[in-house]
This record gives structure tokens, C-alpha cells and sequence, in this order.
């Protein structure tokens, strides 16, 4: 069955083919780019008269080695895995519980709380990151991984509250109202029947709030200033991006170890990010 | 009652935690940025004088601020207005079912889902200033000569091609998702009947698919306009600002004066001077919310 729009005809199918393999190489060509020179030789990498599409020099090993014994890169990983797992703990603790009250509890004034809350989301770092720089330092935590698992929250929690409503808005009420009358209380039933059936929304929040730690840029940039606490997304660009000498193979190795495997797991979730990206938009 | 029965009691301790955090963290914070902005705080200094207005005024009369106001204009309406078209394009295109798409739609996500400070990397060795891969390319089909070659970050005009060029990578999957979304919203029946009514290709798109997904390509373009408006990224990490302050944004201007220059109050009278444009496209969404509860 062809959907109305899509371009008809023989002549039409080898321009949509054309059109979607431009954008998607033009989408993946620097990650390509990435893991072409993560194994290239030095020497092959730095002489423009090499062909940079191949390989003139036979493939090598020598800038994973550096990236993984010589730099900070585990270190940084490390950071970023602690950060992001105490984030996504609070993020659920908090976000979850006042999903639910949106939803279900709040009524009215609820809805416009819940579009107020979205919209603390168009605040970006630019605007906070001078006054929660003085915070940081008055909290003694300037150059602490605690800085950022204070400050991150504060936009996971906006948008993963705002997700987990939308989820819990499509459960039916009877649901609870069934386990009410068997006896448990309102919490109860959220706590034992609400959240058991909203695992795939839990995984969501999971998913997201830990991409938005990994990609998180400025915050991390200005809290923390000694290169063994840094995450990775300013570890790599502040600290292998260094005067004139660039170790390219090292650093593309870094970009693509910490780029790529995320976004498998992201892909898996995205409808559903999407959804909760746009429900106020479509649905209301 | 108990608590865990009281519903009043219980929506207000559920949703507590989170008001409060985000007015500590949020609220709390941009309030001191107004503050801050009024003030002549410094970095390490312990004066706190209220200036009025004078961080806005000495900005306004500053070039390298014109400079920047007019770069992060420049920068976001024309990366935006690019993904708008591109986006429109590659959504109508993916909306033909075949086989691999699950591996298209990966590829093409990778740039939103990959932190954005690498990805931009990956394209500071792109447009390196000797080994650019375009530029053998350029090179290699005769377009450019051995000697002569463009400098892409070095170049004003090149800059900011490149970071337009960069935000728009990153920007795309995002605003396609949304509106391949709006586009499978739309019920077959209305594909149908216009079929039967014989509308043509570009009939069909102007009288049919684009009216209805008007509504969420614009919460699409607002939501690439705002990151694009506020954001440093790209610009940090390829130019920092650079060359001549030809590539400054404003966010990225906000960081240069604050945390390397000290100049705490200076930066955030900078950075505020997003709000209004920020205010603006919450006056949109809030709009576009109520609009879609009526119909």
C-alpha cells in the first residue's frame, strides 16, 4: 500500500532512494570518519598526499593504546558512568512520583504546573551556569563530580516528569479503582500496580536521563577545572584537543567509542521520547 | 485518613520533591542571573554593587556584542530555516516502507544521540586546516589547485558556513522524528480521498500534507530555533568565536567574558540577552498547546 504522499512511479523510487542515502551518509560520514582514522598510523594520517579515504599504511592498534593507557579517557568514562548513575537514581525518585501526581491527583492546576515545568526546559545552561557557578563554589563543591550530580537533575527532572505523565495518562483509572476496592491505598496501588505495568516508561527515563548526562557540556566545562574529574564530553575536547599537537587517531577513537554505542540503545527508545517530546503539542 | 489515602495530601508530597528542586535549581538561579546582571560581581571579588543597567548599556555599546547578537541571529535562523526544508524533505522520503530502515533511521539519528561536543570534533578533523578530508577531495577532482586550498575554520565566511553546517547535521534527526510522528498521524482515509479526487503530487502536498503538519513542524522549529539560539557548542569547540570574533554567539561571548574574563555580571547581562526570544517561543508553545486541546 502506498502512502499518499511518497512520490509515484519507477522514477520516483530512485529519488527517494537517492534522497534518504545522501542524508543518511551525510548523517554518519563524521563517525565513518571517526573510525577510519582510529586505526590509522600516524605517519599515514599526516602526509596530505595520501590518499585519507585509504589505508597506505597497513592498520594498527598503537591509538587505541594511547587512548586507553595514556590519557585520562577510562578515568573520564568512569566519571561520566558515576554521575549519570546517581542522576538517573534521583531523577526517578523524584520525577516518577510527580508524574503520577500530575496525572492522576492534581487535576486543573496540575495540567498547568505540568506546562510550567516543561517550559523550565527552554532555560538553558547559558542563562544559569554563571549564578549556579557561585552555588557550586559556596557548596565547596568546585571541581567535585557532586557538582554536577547536584546541578543535572535539574533538567532531567522537568523532562522525564513531563514523560512519565504522559505514560501514566494512558493507563485506564479502573486500574487503580480495582485495586483500591481490593484494599490498597491510593499509594499502594501506585506503588504495586501503577509502576509494575510502567516498566517500559521507567526504562525510557533511564535511557534519556543518561544520554542528557552524556552529552552535557557546559556545566561540566565550568564546575570542574582539573583534568581527572572531568566527563567525558569536555574531558575529550579540553584535554586531547591540545595546542598544535593533535593526536587524531586517539581522539577519534575516543569520539566514536563514546558515541556510538549509546545511540544503539537510544534507537530502541525513540518513538517513544518523540511521544513525550510532543504530547502537549499534539495531543494537549 | 492516612496519608497514602489523602489524595490532596498525597498529589502535593508526590509532586513536592520536584517543585522544589527545580525552584531551587532553576528558579532560584535565574533570578540570580537578573540580579547578577544589575550588579558589577566579579570573579573571586567580594563587590557586589548594583549598577543599574550599565552591564546592558556597556554591552550594547560593545562591538564584539553587536557582532555576536547579529552572528547567533544569522546562525540560528539560517541553520533552522535549512532543517526545516531538509528535514520536510528526508520525512517524506523515509515515509516509504523498505527494507533497512531500522539501519537508516539509525544513521541518521547518530548525530542527535551522540554527544554533541565529539561529534563536533569528528568534524574539526573534517574541516581541518591542511588535512581536510574535503579539501583532497576538492583537490583530487581538480576543483582546487595544490597550492590554494580553503582555510574552512580560518575563513570568516567559511566559519560560519561550517558551524551552520554543523548545526544543522545536528540539529536534523531530531526535527525529522518529530515530524515523520506528525506525518504518520495523519489518518490514510485523507491520503485516500484525495486520491480519488485526483490530486497530483504537489497538490496533495500543499493542500493536504503540509497544513496538517504545520502545527508539529513548528514545535520542531522552535525547539531547533531555541538550541540553536542558546546554545555554544559547536562554535566552542570548532572556533571558539573565531577568526575575529566572526563565529561569536552570544552564549559563547557570555562564557569568554564570565569564566575566562571574571566578569560575572557582564556575562549574565549577556546571556539575558537571550530572555526575550526565549519568552517569545514559550508564548508559542503555550499557544500551540491551547490550539491543540480545542481542535
Amino acid at each position: 500500500m502506498a502512502t499518499g504522499q511518497a512520490l509515484h512511479g519507477a522514477g520516483g523510487k530512485v529519488a527517494n532512494f537517492g534522497i534518504i542515502a545522501a542524508f543518511a551518509a551525510f548523517a554518519a560520514f563524521p563517525f565513518a570518519w571517526m573510525l577510519i582514522t582510529t586505526f590509522k598510523r600516524t605517519g599515514d594520517l599526516l602526509d596530505p598526499n595520501h590518499n585519507p579515504f585509504l589505508y597506505s599504511q597497513p592498520p594498527t592498534l598503537e591509538n587505541l593504546r594511547v587512548l586507553f593507557n595514556d590519557t585520562l579517557f577510562v578515568r573520564w568514562a568512569g566519571n561520566t558512568m558515576f554521575i549519570g548513575v546517581l542522576v538517573v537514581l534521583i531523577t526517578l525518585l523524584i520525577a516518577v512520583p510527580a508524574g503520577y501526581s500530575l496525572a492522576r491527583l492534581t487535576g486543573a492546576i496540575g495540567e498547568q504546573l505540568g506546562v510550567a515545568m516543561f517550559l523550565t526546559y527552554l532555560v538553558p545552561p547559558t542563562i544559569l551556569f554563571i549564578p549556579l557557578s557561585r552555588v557550586v563554589s559556596i557548596l565547596h563543591l568546585q571541581d567535585s563530580p557532586w557538582a554536577l550530580v547536584l546541578v543535572y537533575p535539574s533538567f532531567t527532572i522537568p523532562f522525564c516528569t513531563w514523560l512519565m505523565m504522559g505514560f501514566f495518562k494512558v493507563i485506564p483509572k479502573d486500574v487503580e479503582e480495582a485495586a483500591m476496592i481490593d484494599g490498597l491505598s491510593r499509594f499502594g496501588a501506585f506503588v504495586r500496580v501503577i509502576l509494575p505495568m510502567s516498566i517500559a516508561g521507567l526504562l525510557t527515563v533511564v535511557i534519556f536521563t543518561f544520554t542528557l548526562v552524556l552529552q552535557e557540556f557546559v556545566y561540566a566545562l565550568t564546575f570542574i577545572s582539573s583534568a581527572k574529574n572531568f566527563t567525558v564530553s569536555v574531558g575529550v575536547p579540553s584535554f586531547l584537543v591540545r595546542g598544535d599537537v593533535y593526536f587524531w587517531g586517539s581522539l577519534m577513537a575516543a569520539c566514536f567509542i563514546a558515541s556510538v554505542p549509546i545511540a544503539f540503545l537510544y534507537n530502541l527508545f525513540v518513538d517513544r521520547f518523540i511521544a513525550g517530546f510532543t504530547v502537549g503539542a499534539v495531543k494537549g | 485518613m492516612r496519608l497514602a489515602d489523602d489524595e490532596r495530601a498525597l498529589s502535593r508530597v508526590l509532586l513536592a520533591p520536584a517543585v522544589l528542586y527545580i525552584a531551587l535549581l532553576v528558579g532560584g538561579p535565574f533570578v540570580l542571573a537578573i540580579i547578577y546582571s544589575l550588579t558589577s560581581i566579579s570573579l573571586g571579588g567580594h563587590s557586589f554593587n548594583f549598577v543599574g543597567l550599565q552591564n546592558f548599556q556597556a554591552a550594547l555599546r560593545d562591538p564584539s556584542f553587536r557582532r555576536a547578537l547579529g552572528n547567533t541571529v544569522l546562525f540560528a535562523f539560517v541553520s533552522q530555516i535549512l532543517v526545516l526544508v531538509l528535514a520536510s524533505v528526508l520525512a517524506i522520503a523515509l515515509q516509504r516502507e523498505f527494507r533497512g530502515k531500522w539501519l537508516v533511521r539509525l544513521l541518521i539519528l547518530l548525530p542527535w544521540v551522540a554527544p554533541i561536543s565529539l561529534g563536533t570534533i569528528g568534524w574539526l578533523w573534517i574541516f581541518d586546516s591542511i588535512y581536510s578530508v574535503i579539501n583532497w577531495t576538492l583537490r583530487y577532482l581538480h576543483i582546487f589547485g595544490a597550492t590554494t586550498w580553503p582555510i574552512w575554520l580560518g575563513q570568516p565566511k567559511l566559519a560560519m558556513v561550517s558551524i551552520v553546517t554543523v548545526q544543522v547535521w545536528r540539529t536534523l534527526p531530531l526535527a525529522t522524528v518529530i515530524l515523520l510522528g506528525g506525518l504518520s498521524g495523519i489518518p490514510q482515509d485523507i491520503h485516500d480521498a484525495a486520491e480519488v479526487d485526483g490530486a497530483r503530487f504537489f497538490r496533495h502536498m500543499f493542500q493536504i500534507t503540509i497544513p496538517l503538519v504545520l502545527p508539529i513542524s513548528l514545535v520542531a522549529t522552535l525547539f531547533g530555533f531555541v538550541f540553536a539560539f542558546t546554545d555554544m557548542i559547536v562554535v566552542y569547540v570548532l572556533t571558539r568565536g573565531g577568526p575575529f570574533d566572526t563565529t561569536q554567539v552570544l552564549a559563547s561571548l557570555a562564557f569568554f567574558k564570565s569564566v575566562d574574563g571574571g566578569d560575572l555580571g557582564g556575562g549574565a547581562a549577556v546571556a539575558l540577552f537571550l530572555l526575550p526570544v526565549l519568552a517569545a517561543a514559550a508564548v508559542g508553545m503555550l499557544h500551540m498547546a491551547r490550539r491543540a486541546e480545542v481542535t
